[in-house]
């Protein structure tokens, strides 16, 4: 059934303090919104718990990108343009730079944050799996102060996560030692723009004399959470890359993955596509180190 | 945006409609699709999906591509909309529209709006784009006749024009 504004509120406080205060007083009666290019959609559609809400979008507190020699921090209020537009991002994290342009169209880039897509939580989301394999961590923010997550410790189910109900995402930091790794980004969906992923995968790697010193892969669509793939990456780690590695990468991929049926594809389907979207990333991997 | 405390009345929003200064009376979660198809007549703006998919609502906001179906009005309070009805100048159609025109760009005419308004961001931020530039640029907009392209020929051809 369709939502009626009337039975909605929504308060614009205007600040970082204010909102962090609203959201003190009654823990879990407020639900935060930022673009609305998720919470809108369930809005329309008459499926919102919460009926009080409070603006988060263009709070300036969450909208900065903070450079420094270690460490990019992201403001969670930043958007999919915003992502794409920063040169630290676009040249140091090619791999969110990707995922932030394949996310919807201009238009739900333009309004769609990357800490709304955090924790928004769906293990379809494009970006998330770009933030296991970069590590990133979490500032979490409330009237009770800071606090930091690693970001591979912060979904722990199926859309549940460890942000209180009082908190915020202020910030997601990234350290900045990948620019040396090579990153390979995979999305395979109906189209690139708009359509939810069947399956996409963020990875990273890095060779020396042929063997693959260091692999980090991460899969969206595959898990009730965005999937980091440690038992395939041990099992990737000092090997040479060849036709029998490639083939025992696409068993570890099928046994770490956990993919559902559900109206965009089959378990089936993705957990092939999951195996194959890695080999592809270790043949190239293997050419461009040939290449050198 | 000032704080506001009282729950679920109809709130004064204060906004740019096109060039004009105007304040609406709204309940802040009412969409801006919603607003300036119902309260203030600019029915150029359209529906599609109500979802976020498919772009025919979209409309610049503070010179930003969005889609109006997913903006509660207060978020857009105090800002500057241009919809479709605030393209054409002293009775001049907009490049873009002009283009569409002798294109063939429009059918049923239903994503036409949203079309055109997304082309006017892309060719803001890009006046010569190339083709896959122009269909990066629409990758948000469907239209359901499918006349994709002559809307890519039309985008071209008013950046071949120059807009301004």
């Amino acid at each position: 059934m369709r939502a009626h504004p009337a039975e909605y509120e929504l308060l614009a406080p205007g600040s970082l303090p204010a909102v962090l205060a609203l959201l003190a007083n009654e823990p879990g009666a407020w639900l935060p919104i930022a673009g609305g290019t998720d919470v809108m959609v369930q809005y329309a559609a008459g499926k919102l718990a919460s009926h009080k809400l409070v603006s988060v979008w263009d709070l300036p507190e969450l909208r900065r990108v903070e450079v420094t020699e270690d460490v990019i921090r992201i403001g969670a209020g930043c958007t999919y343009t915003d992502l794409r537009a920063h040169p630290t991002v676009s040249g140091e994290f090619p791999l969110l730079a990707s995922a932030a342009r394949w996310t919807g169209g201009i238009a739900n880039q333009n309004r769609g944050t990357i800490g709304g897509n955090i924790v928004n939580a769906s293990p379809a989301a494009d970006s998330l799996p770009a933030l296991l394999v970069y590590e990133a961590e979490l500032i979490l923010v409330s009237a009770r102060g800071e606090r930091r997550v690693p970001y591979a410790d912060f979904h722990v189910a199926y859309r549940k996560t460890r942000l209180a109900a009082d908190e915020l995402i202020l910030a997601i930091c990234l350290k900045r030692r990948f620019s040396e790794y090579y990153a390979h980004a995979r999305k395979v969906g109906a189209r690139n723009a708009q359509a939810i992923s069947k399956v996409c995968l963020a990875a990273l790697g890095n060779l020396a004399n042929g063997v693959i010193l260091d692999v980090r892969l991460a899969m969206g669509s595959v898990a009730p959470v965005p999937l980091r793939l440690p038992a395939t990456e041990r099992m990737l780690k000092g090997k040479r890359i060849d036709e029998a590695l490639i083939a025992a990468a696409k068993a570890a991929v099928a046994a770490e993955v956990r993919p559902i049926d559900d109206i965009r594809s089959t378990a089936r389907y993705r957990a092939a596509v999951a195996g194959n979207l890695v080999a592809e990333f270790l043949e190239q991997l293997r050419e461009r180190a040939e290449a050198r | 945006m000032k704080a506001q405390t009282a729950p679920r009345a109809k709130l004064e929003i204060a906004l740019k409609v096109n060039g004009r200064s105007m304040t609406v009376c709204a309940h802040p979660m009412e969409r801006l699709l919603d607003v300036l198809r119902h309260e203030l007549g600019l029915t150029g703006t359209k529906e599609g999906c109500g979802e976020g998919e498919c772009g025919s609502c979209s409309v610049l906001l503070d010179g930003t591509l969005v889609n109006s179906c997913l903006i509660p009005v207060l978020q857009a309070a105090g800002g500057e909309v241009t919809t479709i009805e605030g393209l054409a100048a002293d009775g001049q159609l907009h490049a873009l529209q002009q283009a569409f025109l002798e294109c063939g760009g429009a059918q049923c005419g239903i994503c036409t709006p949203g079309m055109i308004l997304a082309a006017c961001q892309l060719l803001r931020k890009k006046p010569r784009p190339n083709t896959k530039e122009i269909q990066e640029g629409l990758s948000g907009n469907l239209c359901r006749c499918t006349g994709y392209a002559q809307i890519l020929e039309a985008v071209a051809d008013a950046a071949r024009r120059g807009v301004e």
